[in-house]
């Protein structure tokens, strides 16, 4: 039952760097436009991300909910020594969540619009980027359980070159998603083409961005690369990935096939997130004394275990189909409000 | 401010700005499904308008409840990471079963919003109805959860070890039903009068007065009806903590001495220096009937308990004393509004009838505030009821005040913000909804 659940804690990280990606991309992307292209994002971005966004947030939840059930030691360690960068991703949650329904919901539409889309461009940027320095903080291998000090305890796990890094590479990759999704919901030729431009900028940034991480990966001595290359399987889901990326390119230069490109980003990502994940499993989160603490060992007892395991493949057998069929439902189709 | 001050406020802060969110969340999508029912049946277009009118307020209040949610699901640990460390296995099951709720919920309402001539008038429906079902689930588990810090159930406890965990039977702990009641009937009569008394004073200003008086009517009928219903959960509940922590049922009714037929007290300011309560009116006996059933049967004073373990007296006595206060004034608005739907008509074309009801807006939040404030100041010095302290389970991460006051800033702009929207929606009913169709109608108040 404990693989059935760390099955479930990988599938919702993993949906949720894809789908919540994919939606505080387009606030990342609305950040970056000019003007014109701004309002094409935004409409896009209501119409594409309305229906879904809420469910798109609700992996998050459930990620919390398997950690702090089934994994309390991980949960109260991130809470205790992530304490500050996790307040500063609810705080962009909030804002961002709020800010989006409040500037689609607003029965008044005026110069409160311009406040709605500040908070909410910002905090599209704000909270991958600490969602991307918490998870750089992981396996960083800066927490250390008996610092005595403030900054040892609470500053130094996150506030380090390492996982900035990582908080930067992971809003290339929202940015990307969003970019390559919205290529898909454009309904003219003119609007496809700058999504693909900005999926080709975006693309190249995810790239580099990528690769700054594993150069201060090198420098902090953190064994991310060499890890990866000596990790059989870590290595083959790398090239797979980077396989991809010209055939991602192909078509991007060509201008068609969105299904695919999405389907290839969504790809990438995946094979990313599994090549680093399966490298380090069972360790979730390392230690600055060399120690890590792991899904395997610092778990719930048996019994709460096999309960929630239970309660998510029930709960997946509710979830799933009706999930699908909302993507489903709103794919293509204009709605009335 | 100390931490563990700081640590608590901020609990108390985030847990009552959610709780008014995610009462609104579990009752108003009813309203809406029973305005959309009778759209349907009747085909007349002002229900339609009413539940659409209905469904953007739903959406606001769903997300500002969302989110503080997500907020709060963090902040368990970031506040108590002790307590999550050992409660979290125990006492999880009803979060992993409220994530499933809540996932529905959000895909549900994602339908509804958006579905408007999109699917068939009766799935449209049902997703909405959906919405609220998935929603009341969530709130009973999460109560259910509550319920088990209130009376922890499914582990043996030995040597500060948490042992032999069953989560289920955590889950269907002793409390769970009597605060799950008491907790979703609040929700109703909340969220009711609420609707009502906006409805109201819009009908008394004489604009759009049939769409207004169409919502009234159904926000207050479910207002009252469970109005009501809410002194009989009320006992149950009592009955329930007199038995399972007696020293929150002395610190409600501040009443110091154990003793036999004990008096109710109603009002007074409890004097704890000198352990008795000033100002009061005593009913004899009525505490031991309402405890226990019986009028001689003994009831377990302060005095039975350790000093240490006191709940702060003052705070939950009052608290008490103005959530049963505002229980009973809305459940006799409620027989009132009965009487006037079947016995004097008259009355619904009173303008002192919706001048009530205005004033009875902000009542039943008051009531739901104040009770948590007894379920939680009532239970300490204990997180987990008998088994931890909340300073042993307090982070250790220094200066939670700057915490506390950014949350605290946070949540008063997001009040201010929905305050706003609400007022913009509402001031735009007739722009969007309601032109001339029914000018003619008026309701004539005398």
């Amino acid at each position: 039952m404990l693989y059935i659940d760390i099955l479930f804690l990988g599938l919702s990280i993993l949906l949720y760097l894809l789908l919540g990606g994919a939606d505080f991309g387009a606030g990342i992307i609305e950040l970056f436009s000019s003007e014109v292209t701004k309002n094409k994002t935004r409409q896009l971005t209501y119409r594409a991300i309305g229906p879904i966004w809420e469910a798109n947030h609700m992996w998050l939840i459930i990620t919390i909910v398997i950690l702090f059930v089934g994994f309390p030691v991980v949960y109260s360690t991130l809470s205790v020594h992530l304490h500050i960068p996790l307040l500063v991703m609810l705080f962009g949650i909030i804002a961002r969540g709020t800010a989006f329904v409040f500037r689609h919901y607003d029965a008044v539409k005026d110069d409160m619009q311009k406040v709605y889309n500040l908070i909410f461009v910002y905090s599209s940027f704000i909270t991958p980027f600490f969602l991307g320095i918490i998870a750089g903080s992981l396996i960083g291998g800066k927490i250390n359980l008996q610092a005595t000090t403030f900054q040892d305890a609470f500053i130094a796990p996150w506030f380090n070159l390492f996982s900035i890094s990582v908080g930067l590479f992971t809003v290339c990759i929202c940015g990307f998603l969003a970019a390559v999704y919205l290529i898909g919901e454009a309904q003219n030729q003119e609007d496809i083409k700058i999504f693909i431009r900005k999926a080709k900028r975006m693309n190249i940034l995810t790239v580099l961005a990528g690769a700054l991480v594993f150069v201060i990966a090198e420098v902090d001595g953190i064994p991310l690369y060499r890890g990866l290359l000596t990790n059989k399987i870590s290595l083959l889901a790398i090239i797979a990935a980077s396989i991809s990326l010209f055939f991602l390119w192909d078509y991007l230069l060509k201008n068609k096939a969105k299904n695919i490109v999405r389907i290839l980003s969504g790809f990438q990502i995946t094979m990313i997130l599994f090549a680093v994940g399966y490298e380090y499993f069972p360790a979730f989160i390392m230690l600055s004394d060399g120690n890590y603490i792991t899904l395997i060992e610092d778990t719930a007892p048996q019994s709460t275990l096999s309960a929630l395991a239970w309660a998510l493949i029930i709960g997946s057998v509710f979830i799933l189909p009706a999930l699908f069929y909302l993507y489903y439902s709103f794919q293509h189709k204009e709605h009335e409000y | 401010m100390e931490n563990l001050l700081a640590a608590r406020s901020q609990m108390a802060l985030s847990l009552g700005f959610h709780i008014i969110f995610s009462c609104i969340g579990m009752a108003m999508p009813f309203f809406m499904a029973v305005s959309h029912y009778k759209w349907i049946k009747s085909g007349d277009i002002q229900y339609k308008n009413l539940t659409k009118a209905w469904s953007k307020g739903v959406a606001i209040f769903f997300v500002t409840g969302a989110v503080s949610g997500t907020m709060l699901s963090f902040e368990l640990g970031l506040l108590w990471p002790a307590f999550m460390k050992h409660a979290g296995p125990i006492f999880g099951m009803p979060f992993s079963l409220e994530g499933t709720a809540f996932f529905i919920e959000a895909i549900a309402l994602g339908f509804y919003l958006y579905g408007w001539n999109k699917f068939s008038a009766w799935f449209h429906w049902f997703t909405g109805l959906m919405v609220g079902i998935t929603g009341l689930a969530s709130g009973i588990l999460v109560v259910a959860a509550n319920a088990w810090m209130n009376s922890p159930s499914g582990f043996d406890f030995a040597n500060g070890q948490y042992l032999n965990v069953d989560p289920i039977k955590a889950m269907l702990n002793d409390a769970w039903f009597s605060q799950a009641l008491h907790m979703t009937i609040a929700a109703f009569v909340s969220t009711g009068f609420a609707v009502a008394g906006i409805h109201a004073l819009m009908i008394l200003r004489g604009r759009n007065s049939l769409f207004h008086w169409k919502a009234f009517k159904i926000a207050a009928s479910f207002g009252s009806v469970f109005a009501i219903l809410q002194p009989i959960s009320g006992d149950i509940s009592a009955k329930d903590v007199a038995v399972r922590q007696p020293a929150k049922l002395a610190a409600m009714e501040a009443h110091f001495k154990t003793e036999k037929r004990a008096s109710l007290i109603i009002g007074g300011i409890p004097n704890v220096k000198e352990k008795k309560i000033d100002y009061a009116i005593k009913i004899p006996g009525a505490l031991s009937y309402l405890a226990h059933g019986n009028f001689n049967a003994e009831v377990k004073g302060l005095d039975s308990i350790p000093e240490v373990e006191h709940p702060p007296v003052a705070i939950t006595h009052f608290a008490f004393q103005v959530m049963v206060g505002c229980g009973m004034v809305l459940m006799i608005a409620g027989i009132l509004f009965h009487i006037a739907l079947f016995k004097k008509k008259n009355w619904l074309q009173a303008s002192w009838f919706f001048k009530l009801f205005v004033v009875l807006t902000p009542l039943g939040y008051i009531a739901l505030e104040a009770g948590w404030m007894v379920t939680e100041i009532g239970r300490q010095p204990w997180i987990i009821y008998g088994v931890m302290r909340t300073a042993e389970a307090v982070t250790p991460m220094p200066g939670i005040q700057y915490s506390f006051y950014l949350y605290s800033a946070v949540y008063v702009s997001l009040s201010i913000m929905v305050t706003f929207l609400l007022y913009r929606q509402i001031r735009s009913i007739p722009l969007k909804y309601d032109k001339d169709e029914n000018s003619s109608f008026k309701i004539n108040l005398m």
